[in-house]
């Protein structure tokens, strides 16, 4: 479980996040929505200890990230798992080399082994056969799928995603929502996902956090989402839902 | 953003690249990798210009010291001088600096705005000496082996144009680079090289590692860091004279 609690973050002179708690269960998806640029994925970045928050905490099972010492920091990102919106896979390594890196990095075991457990996460993900391609050969969504077989292999207890669906058509976007839910429940992983698809939200989402204007506006289940009369939040489901509406009518990505 | 600002993050990186490496087998192939991309990689730039550079300082320490008061043969001594003190270290160094520079500051800085420095850092990677030290070990094992090379091939050049011209006779050019050798001059050459080779790692490393922002944003990093790091290399080139010369 991750708890958030009175978090607040600014750059310079904008302050991009004020006093946000919220907590994240284990073996949920989390998702973090709101419209862009409302501090969703500077909240993520703050959890995983990549900004670091001018107030507030992060709780890692109980203990605060940002007052670990540095060893101990390391070794709760080593059960991190992150599947970045651009993927973030390295250009220089073939697909196997890119889901090995976090193995050869800190796991203990001898390469045939890294290499099963390579092949088992590249399964998992169906990306069969490409091991000795570089991901600039791949399309956009077998990079996503590929960076989820990199971020499950130390076996995570939290897994994150920023924006897993931008760039993806409706029928592959389903796919990779599919896969981190499947994921979630084989692992049991504290998952947080950040989005602005609607149609993810309602699909896979479980414990739901709106963030708007750097503030938490609303927290809840799928059923509750549905029910809620805060207004900002229906702004938010109903301007998304028209806009899928309009672009499925002009013939483009839902 | 003041300079001591930048200083300090400079020395701050350097902390955390010269930090405890995570596995140290993983760095040692990254610096041989490195050492192939940065030195060997750059070894037909650096025979081309030091031919030429030979070749022009043969000629035109001749043309300036046109004199029946000076010897024939101190024209292949200014020009083994000239070459051994500096042209081979520094203009060798600054053209690395502008070719090994830029591509470290392009290829970091491309990593940071494609998230994948971020990426290493989530893993729990130190992604500042994952990145960093094996360029700048690799720099500076093989920068001094390219100024060797350069050096040799720069007073070859000058023998080339001396004797091509017919401006030195090849007898006279060879009595002139033999003559009043000093070897500490090469054990100076070598000690700017290595300092040179770290400035260059280091400060393009630092330019693209803070990279903010897209591929514009990465072109304006691998700028910065030639300018920078030829500005640096110019400073510690004139500090190391003045310690080690005088």
């Amino acid at each position: 479980m991750i708890e958030v609690k009175g978090l607040s973050k600014r750059f310079g002179e904008v302050q991009v996040l004020t006093d946000i708690s919220a907590t994240f269960r284990k073996g949920l998806v989390n998702q973090i929505i709101g419209k862009s640029g409302s501090g969703k994925s500077v909240l993520a970045k703050c959890i995983v200890g990549l900004h670091r928050p001018e107030e507030g905490k992060v709780l890692y099972e109980g203990h605060s990230f940002h007052e670990m010492e540095p060893d101990e920091k390391r070794e709760i990102r080593q059960r991190i798992g992150m599947l970045f919106q651009g993927s973030a896979l390295f250009d220089s390594l073939t697909v196997i080399e890119n889901v090995m890196f976090p193995l050869r990095m800190f796991a203990t075991m001898a390469k045939s082994e890294m290499e099963d457990r390579a092949q088992t996460c590249l399964k998992r993900v169906n990306i069969l056969e490409k091991d000795d391609l570089f991901p600039a050969e791949l399309s956009g969504g077998m990079q996503k799928r590929v960076g989820i077989a990199r971020a499950i292999a130390m076996n995570p207890q939290y897994l994150f995603c920023d924006e897993p669906n931008s760039g993806l058509d409706p029928q592959t976007s389903i796919v990779i929502d599919e896969l981190i839910k499947e994921i979630t429940d084989e692992f049991n992983t504290t998952t947080i996902v950040i989005t602005h698809d609607m149609n993810s939200v309602m699909e896979t989402g479980e414990h739901i956090i709106f963030i708007h204007d750097g503030r938490k506006w609303w927290e809840g289940s799928r059923e509750e989402l549905l029910n809620s009369d805060n207004e900002e939040l229906n702004a938010f489901i109903f301007a998304s839902a028209l806009m899928r509406q309009v672009k499925a009518a002009m013939g483009g990505k839902s | 953003m003041s300079l001591f600002y930048h200083i300090g993050r400079y020395f701050l990186l350097l902390k955390e690249t010269f930090s405890r490496p995570e596995r140290l087998a993983l760095y040692w192939k990254r610096t041989i990798e490195e050492m192939d991309l940065l030195g060997v990689k750059s070894l037909g730039i650096v025979a081309l210009l030091s031919v030429f550079m030979g070749a022009v300082v043969t000629i035109q320490t001749k043309t300036n010291m046109d004199s029946p008061l000076l010897q024939a043969w101190i024209v292949g001594f200014a020009a083994r001088q000239s070459t051994i003190l500096e042209f081979s270290p520094t203009i060798i160094s600054l053209i690395l600096a502008g070719k090994v520079g830029s591509n470290i500051a392009a290829e970091i800085g491309s990593m940071r705005v494609k998230e994948q420095i971020d990426a290493l850092d989530i893993m729990g990677v130190n992604s500042a000496g994952y990145l960093i030290l094996p360029k700048i070990v690799a720099s500076m094992l093989m920068n001094p082996f390219l100024v060797m090379i350069s050096m040799f091939l720069s007073i070859f050049g000058g023998y080339l144009a001396g004797i091509g011209t017919g401006i030195v006779s090849g007898e006279d050019y060879l009595q002139g680079i033999q003559s009043n050798f000093i070897p500490y001059h090469v054990t100076y050459a070598l000690i700017k090289t290595v300092v040179f080779a770290f400035i260059i790692a280091t400060v393009s490393a630092y330019q693209g590692y803070y990279t903010v922002g897209g591929t514009r944003e990465v072109g304006v990093s691998s700028t910065k860091a030639v300018v920078y790091s030829n500005v640096v290399i110019l400073i510690a080139n004139y500090i190391l004279t003045q310690t080690l010369l005088i």
